[in-house]
């Protein structure tokens, strides 16, 4: 039935509703993923960032809160050239954690 | 009151305590490496929050300790641990036997050059917040003076919170320090953009927060919360600086008349070199181990040996003198209960 209007679904992140057991996952494999303390240096450095909208920050964050369809479509557009490892403050390697995020999210064999 | 009492360092934190140890009656023997006393905050031009005069507070400890022993120019050679006492060497000749050692050996500042990606030693309009206390003490420094000055971006955390440059601890003073700078930047330039680039902004002290809303409100410098990633040089001599606006999440880029590295405490290799001397130990973070770090700050694991100030961690200059005096008390309870 139309009745001229419709609601949009709320934007709000519920964490009762978040399935974290991939995130878990990952955990186990980068347990540096915690590491993270979001302080952009990946992302202001990141070649592909500036066109495609890719933010390892925010794809970091994104798996956090259940948007994992946010995240995976960002992560569509890393080059893995890796000058995000270099930057990290943190030394996680996010070159190694990105792979590990595809395998996990994309359910890739490799 | 024969005691020997040898303080390692003539920053404040040695010369307050050797004050107060003066007022307690013994007379102290500071061993300063440097030609002057006052360590770094001798070379600082003024303090937050209340914007005193570093030299206010180096002139008081000088005349308050002068009493004392004072060995200037002069470093330790060797310690050698005897049955119940220290023989110290020092390296003029002298050598000292003493049952009690003030450590006060305080930090290093982080070397900038390191984190090249921010360019410090490459470009020239790259500087650190000791150059810039030194251009405000001297006004001589033709980075800062020959500039436009309509643009100056602070980075915060250079060598603090940074893995890879060994330093994971946060050097707690440099985010209230850049606060402090972008003022008097903006007091001296009231038409420059003033721009901080900060991960987390650690305003604990007193006063800190009203200076943080003060350099806001007042004074309009600008906080863009995002790690700069790199800092590369125009074809006129200013620094392009790149980082993320990580609350817009996106990427910014401005070009900056001069570019202020908060380089953060790392501990002084002298302090490394007197604790492996005196068979003292390190802890986790690189600065030396206290018996305990809530309780016993003040005392090394050996009978005898004390800390003082910046040498078991980042600290503040009251929270140094305040500890300064804590170990004058703690030395003069040690020599009684010797008796």
């Amino acid at each position: 039935m139309d009745f001229g209007f419709k609601l949009s679904p709320s934007s709000a992140v519920n964490l009762d509703n978040v399935n974290l057991e991939k995130f878990e996952e990952l955990h186990r494999m980068e347990p540096d993923v915690y590491k993270c303390m979001a302080c952009g240096s990946c992302s202001s450095t990141c070649p592909a960032g500036r066109f495609s909208g890719m933010s390892l920050r925010k794809v970091i964050l994104a798996l956090q809160r259940g948007k994992e369809k946010e995240a995976t479509a960002m992560m569509r557009n890393c080059m893995l050239c890796g000058k995000c490892t270099m930057v990290c403050p943190r030394g996680i390697n996010t070159r190694h954690l990105i792979l590990s995020i595809c395998r996990i999210y994309n359910g890739e064999e490799k | 009151m024969k005691e020997n009492i040898v303080i390692i360092g003539g920053g404040i934190a040695g010369m307050e305590a050797a004050s107060r140890l003066l007022d307690l009656g013994y007379k102290p023997i500071i061993i300063e490496k440097s030609g002057r006393l006052g360590g770094h905050v001798a070379e600082w031009n003024r303090l937050f929050p209340d914007m005193t005069p570093a030299s206010d507070v180096v002139n008081a400890l000088t005349a308050r300790s002068s009493e004392a022993n004072i060995f200037l120019n002069t470093e330790i050679s060797f310690v050698n641990k005897l049955k119940d006492s220290y023989n110290i060497m020092l390296s003029n000749g002298i050598s000292i036997i003493t049952k009690i050692i003030l450590v006060t050996t305080g930090f290093s500042l982080f070397d900038a050059a390191k984190k090249e990606e921010y360019g410090y030693g490459i470009y020239d309009q790259v500087i650190t917040n000791k150059d810039l206390e030194h251009w405000f003490n001297t006004g001589d420094d033709a980075r800062v003076s020959n500039c436009g000055m309509n643009a100056v971006g602070f980075v915060h955390c250079v060598g603090s919170r940074d893995e890879k440059a060994r330093n994971s601890q946060c050097s707690k003073v440099c985010c209230i320090t850049a606060v402090k700078q972008a003022i008097e930047l903006k007091q001296k330039f009231p038409d420059a953009m003033v721009y901080c680039f900060y991960m987390d902004l650690r305003m604990f002290g007193k006063k800190y927060e009203d200076f943080y809303i003060s350099a806001q409100r007042d004074y309009g410098v600008r906080f863009i919360r995002g790690r700069v990633s790199e800092v590369s040089e125009n074809i006129d001599g200013r620094v392009i600086v790149k980082a993320e606006d990580t609350l817009s999440g996106k990427p910014v880029k401005v070009t900056l008349d001069l570019l202020v590295l908060m380089a953060g405490m790392v501990c002084n290799p002298d302090s490394t070199r007197v604790a492996n001397m005196a068979s003292l130990p390190v802890d986790s973070d690189g600065f030396l181990k206290s018996r305990d770090n809530i309780a016993d700050i003040i005392d090394s694991p050996k009978d005898g040996v004390f800390y003082a100030g910046a040498c078991t961690g980042p600290k503040t200059v009251p929270e140094t003198l305040a500890e300064a005096r804590a170990a004058a008390l703690r030395i003069h309870l040690y020599i009684k209960g010797m008796e």
